[in-house]
């Protein structure tokens, strides 16, 4: 009912901007010119109007009014079963709507069918007078600016304004969620501090990470909450990737951008940007069933013991994956390192190789940097690969033969386990602020370097 | 003709001299565009030589052909005979690594590496192996930005980034740098071309100065520029050498009528 009276207002709006072209053009007496808004102007004007007035009484009356009679109705039942528990009036509110409804409720009973005939008259009020409401409003808006039409005014400017105003209230959304965000992840980490005594240092330094084992509900022990092996998990990790895929990923933007003829460029670069358009997910398994089994087969055959989850597996696949991201990011900035650059050096006689060495890689440097800091917040954010590959123990080691855990990991199985959300939420939300922090600072740093390296050229 | 005359001129008449670079019926190719058409040019020790001509005619590919820049471009193929000092240099046993160390180039846009003004300097010299210790290094760097008159401006802040130097003091500093490989011939494409007037004269000032020591070949499309700094004059139009003189001969007295159109100003 709802959905469609929506639809049926965007038909109306459409209606009107229809007929305020027509009117428009019809108050012109033949003379276009002598409007100040050309006619679709007025059209447009009428249909903002008629759409956003329209929607906004339907939500706010729909939805203000179910929120004041859920709370109606839970007083009922409130009034009805004053000892029961809250949890068991949530239920039975969502029974009676159940009933009500003509779906399946958990349990039937007295209570629940009154409250469910009360649900039944009251949501049935509430859909038409919402519905009749924003029908009437939306005609009556539309009548109203069909009413103001005439050559001097000025549709045009007031329809951009109201189109400003939209604009500005998404830009609001976009900023306002990203806020919520950052705003809850701060609190729940305060939360979580507050829970294990403000011992941030023993979050930070100590190492044995178990935080759930044999807690009660909303109760963490201070003591198993060391996060240091996730954080050296991740570094570990982290570096075993870099180390593949910086100089892969160098060198293949080098041969790309100096080396390669046009024809190899135009099909290798495109396959590298293949590379990084696969799923994290099947480099996963790839990593958990092919590469690990693989190290494990060559130490063992070299003698050495290796987990059959290492930090080797998950950090060369890993590697692998940000290699076209690094790549490809440093072969646009050689690239774009001017070729008057390149000439002034083979003007003075340097070879090739000399030339890449001491002026292009230089001038090219800063971007490479940032290249290179956003290969590494990839790194430290990726999950998928760790998950599979690397392993849950959380080992305190260095050794990149042994099973590691990493931040994203353990984020993961905290809220893909058992223990109940609110008790693994606190640890959680801790691990996922302390990440953003360290690939917001990354992100800053590399496109602090690449703005100055823009202004070098430019 | 008469704002012609008035100009500061060169010396009347150049004495015989040694020939530093000769070409032999050259022939420039782009892929199938063909950019230079036989030319055949002498090039004179310690002269300035001026190639001009409306832009396109080649200027720039011909001079590209005497330290075989155009080898970086992959489409561009050179025939026809270039010597320096007698010897081809487009043979298969000359090193065209070396070649531009013996004939240096100067372009269009100052084109200083984002490296310091000494390490701008001491580039050359460095890949070449031309010094042995700091204490040679220092002294050629200072020589040559001297000889590029740019000591006095940038004693100071050797250290800095010759990218921080303004247009003018960057074009020197480029010169600076072509001279420190200590090359015979030093080409510049359009040197003053991105300078204001000022620096202009600052670098044609330097240009007649350097050719105590070097053969200078210079491309400009300012004629008055031709006039004030060279000695000898070639005039290039859509790939043909047109004429090949003295400059004064060339701006006084052209011997074809496409020059004299153009140093009237009638085209270009
Ligand atoms: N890299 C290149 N590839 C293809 N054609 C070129 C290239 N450089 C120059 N040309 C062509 O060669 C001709 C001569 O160019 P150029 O030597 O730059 O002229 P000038 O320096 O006299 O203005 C022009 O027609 C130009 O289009
Ligand atoms: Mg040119």
């Amino acid at each position: 009912m709802l959905p469609l009276t929506a639809l049926l207002i965007f038909g109306l709006a459409i209606g009107f901007s229809i007929l305020a072209r027509g009117r428009a053009v019809q108050v012109s007496a033949g003379k276009l010119a002598s409007l100040h808004s050309r006619p679709a102007y007025h059209g447009l004007y009428s249909f903002l109007w008629v759409l956003i007035v329209g929607l906004v009484v339907l939500i706010v009356l729909s939805v203000g009014w179910r929120l004041w009679l859920d709370a109606q109705l839970m007083a009922d039942i409130r009034a009805a079963l004053p000892d029961a528990p809250i949890i068991e009036h949530d239920l039975i509110l969502n029974d009676a709507k159940a009933i009500s409804d003509g779906t399946l409720a958990s349990r039937t009973g007295e209570v629940r069918t009154s409250i469910a005939a009360a649900y039944g008259s009251g949501n049935t009020l509430r859909v038409w007078v919402s519905v009749a409401l924003a029908i009437a409003s939306a005609v009556g808006v539309g009548f109203v600016t069909l009413a103001k039409i005439s050559p001097d005014w000025r549709a045009r400017n007031r329809s951009e304004n109201i189109i400003q105003v939209i604009l500005w209230f998404s830009a609001t959304i976009a900023i306002l969620t990203t806020v919520g965000i950052v705003l809850s992840l701060i609190f729940e980490t305060l939360t979580f501090f507050n829970q294990i005594g403000w011992r941030v240092d023993k979050f930070l330094y100590g190492t044995r990470w178990s935080p759930l084992s044999g807690v009660q509900e909303g109760v963490i022990d201070g003591d198993k909450v060391g996060a240091l092996p996730l954080f050296t998990g991740t570094l570990l990790i982290t570096v075993i990737a870099m180390l593949v895929a910086v100089p892969i990923g160098l060198f293949a933007a080098i041969y790309l951008s100096d080396f390669a003829g046009p024809r190899v460029r135009a099909w290798a670069k495109p396959m590298l940007e293949i590379l990084a358009g696969i799923p994290t997910v099947v480099y996963g398994f790839f990593a958990a069933i092919t590469v690990a089994p693989f190290i494990r087969g060559s130490g063992e055959a070299l003698g050495l013991s290796v987990a059959s989850e290492s930090a080797l597996a998950a950090g060369v696949v890993m590697g692998i994956m940000i290699i076209p991201f690094i790549s490809s990011l440093s072969d646009d900035v050689i690239n774009a390192v001017p070729q008057s650059l390149r000439d002034g050096s083979y003007g003075l006689g340097a070879t090739k190789a000399e030339t890449i060495r001491q002026v292009v890689l230089p001038a090219a440097l800063p971007g490479i940097v940032s290249a290179v800091l956003l290969g590494v917040s990839r790194a430290v954010g990726e999950t998928m690969i760790v998950v599979m590959a690397a392993g849950q123990g959380a080992n305190f080691t260095a050794n990149p033969l042994e099973a590691v855990t990493t931040v994203t990991v353990q984020i993961v199985m905290l809220i893909t386990g058992d223990t109940d959300a609110k008790t693994a939420a606190g640890p959680a939300f801790t691990l996922g602020f302390t990440l953003f922090c360290v690939t917001l600072i990354l992100n800053m740093i590399a496109l602090s370097v690449v703005r100055k390296y823009r202004e070098m050229y430019d | 003709m008469d704002s012609m005359t008035n100009m500061r001129m060169s010396e009347a008449s150049i004495e015989a001299r040694d020939i530093k670079m000769s070409t032999k019926g050259v022939d420039v190719f782009y892929g199938d565009t063909h950019a230079i058409k036989d030319v055949t040019v002498d090039i004179l020790d310690n002269t300035v030589t001026a190639f001009i001509g409306p832009s396109g005619c080649g200027k720039s590919t011909f001079l590209r052909c005497l330290n075989r820049m155009n080898d970086t471009i992959e489409v561009c193929r050179v025939t026809g005979d270039i010597r320096l000092d007698g010897e081809d240099i487009y043979a298969s046993r000359v090193d065209p690594v070396q070649l531009r160390a013996r004939v240096g180039m100067v372009f269009q846009k100052p084109n200083p590496f984002p490296k310091s003004i000494y390490d701008n300097i001491a580039y050359g010299p460095k890949i070449h192996g031309l010094v042995g210790n700091k204490a040679e290094l220092d002294e050629v760097v200072e020589q040559s930005l001297r000889r590029a008159a740019i000591w006095n401006e940038v004693k100071d802040r050797l250290d800095q980034p010759g990218t921080g130097l303004s247009g003018g003091q960057q074009q020197r500093l480029c010169i600076a740098r072509a001279i420190a490989t200590a090359p015979e011939v030093l080409l510049m494409d359009e040197p003053c071309s991105a300078l204001d007037p000022i620096a202009t004269a600052q670098i044609e000032e330097l240009i007649d100065e350097l050719r105590a020591d070097f053969s200078v070949v210079i491309v400009t499309h300012s004629m008055q520029q031709a006039a004030r700094v060279s000695q000898k004059t070639a005039f290039f139009h859509l790939g043909d050498l047109v004429e090949y003189n003295d400059t004064n001969h060339i701006f006084t007295n052209p011997d074809d009528q496409r020059t004299q159109d153009y140093i009237t100003g009638r085209f270009g």
